[in-house]
């Protein structure tokens, strides 16, 4: 039902509907923003991101041809403008660790609180993991995309796709395990 | 037999994120329930999924959304678009028409991306060839001791690379295609205009191959 009426707003914006693009916009924004978010880890250059993906969707809403439905189209554009932004301004940016981070804290009290919570800690080793392990983690479990759908955002094959979830699922069990929580996988 | 079975494991192991996530075949759905109802091991494994999966929901809900300045700045520039008018610059109606396969190249079937490769590759190859007498590279018909020395790759661009990503690309690291596509949509482009040593080509090749513009990129004797 979603899908056919993103199709809907495509066709409409390809001929220059204004409103549709604020509908696309209003629709799918806060999700872009939030993959690109994680990609890059720095707020600003994010919103900046997400008003060039949109631009480009009203570019080439013309092209698209529903071979794969809007959002994965307008999460494979938001990856690769993540992508050439953290190649543009490597020195600016945060480094891959740090940019992982977006709602990791320091060892503070608190948050010494918070390891005890295993939920918490599977949190904090979420936004640790690196840019690739991370965006396969959220494609899929926040983003809801299938194999397929998450190779042809990220541009690798079905089976690279879940070999990858595999070693970033066994990254969060090590990063657990260093903060003495042993989930007994792998 | 074992191995066989192991193997039937692993595969069903793999698809559990997805199948927590629903987003699994029915086929595959059932393949996955059918064995967490008969292995408790993999079942416990499921929880551990389960897991992940709320809090990768929590963690990236947790993240708010963006500002109303970044659809200010969107409709602006939607504002400030130009009117499309047909061009009757035989460049920049190639590069714009390439710059359009963008969304075509994200095609995710096997089939529609070979097409869009091929497309690609052959919109690239006319780009090229109308530049060859002007600035920037060139093929390598054209002049041939341009392009006939030096050190050199194979490359095949990302499919979501628009036009003006590789021509920029290629300027930033002053490439030049010598030769292409050829099957697979692979370029033979100069990446120097002198013979470089091996581990000076492997360093070479490493940074470029960190460009989002790269899909693939190999070295050539």
């Amino acid at each position: 039902m979603q899908t056919s009426s993103d199709e809907v707003l495509i066709g409409r914006i390809a001929s220059g509907d204004r409103l549709a693009m604020q509908v696309l916009y209003a629709r799918y924004h806060v999700r872009v923003y939030r993959f690109v978010l994680r990609l890059i880890g720095n707020q600003a250059t994010a919103e900046d991101l997400i008003s060039e993906v949109f631009l480009e969707v009203w570019r080439q809403a013309a092209k698209f041809e529903g071979r794969s439905s809007v959002s994965t189209w307008m999460l494979g554009i938001g990856r690769f403008k993540a992508l050439s932004a953290l190649r543009r301004r490597p020195e600016e940016e945060l480094n891959e660790e740090t940019a992982g981070a977006v709602e990791d804290q320091s060892d503070d009290p608190e948050t010494t609180l918070a390891k005890k919570d295993k939920a918490a800690a599977l949190r904090q080793a979420l936004s640790r993991l690196s840019a690739e392990h991370r965006e396969i983690i959220d494609l899929t479990y926040y983003h809801e995309k299938s194999v397929e759908e998450v190779a042809a955002i990220v541009g690798i094959p079905a089976a690279t796709v879940k070999t990858r979830m595999f070693y970033a699922r066994k990254k969060l069990s090590e990063l657990l395990k260093a903060q003495g929580i042993d989930r007994g996988w792998p | 037999m074992n191995t066989a079975k192991e193997d039937e494991r692993s595969e069903i192991e793999a698809l559990l994120p997805w199948h927590a996530a629903g987003t699994l075949s029915q086929r595959d759905a059932q393949r996955v329930e059918a064995a967490l109802a008969s292995d408790a091991k993999l079942a416990e494994q499921y929880e551990l999924v389960r897991e992940e999966l709320g809090e990768t929901i929590y963690l990236n809900e947790s993240l708010g959304a963006p500002s109303p300045r970044a659809m200010e700045t969107l409709f602006a520039k939607i504002d400030a678009e130009p009117v499309r008018a047909p061009s009757f610059n035989l460049g920049a109606r190639i590069s714009g028409f390439f710059a359009n396969l963008a969304p075509r190249t994200l095609a995710w079937s096997a089939s529609a991306a070979a097409i869009a490769i091929l497309l690609q590759a052959g919109l690239i190859a006319g780009f090229v060839l109308t530049r060859t007498g002007g600035p920037g590279y060139q093929t390598a018909s054209a002049p041939a001791n341009d392009v006939a020395a030096g050190t050199f790759a194979m490359i095949r661009f990302a499919p979501q690379a628009s036009a003006a990503d590789i021509t920029k690309f290629l300027e930033t690291n002053k490439l030049k295609i010598a030769d292409g596509p050829s099957v697979g949509g692979l370029y033979r482009v100069r990446i120097a205009g002198t013979k470089l040593p091996k581990t000076e080509v492997g360093r070479v090749i490493k940074t470029l191959q960190l460009d989002p513009v790269v899909g693939l990129i190999v070295t050539i004797e």
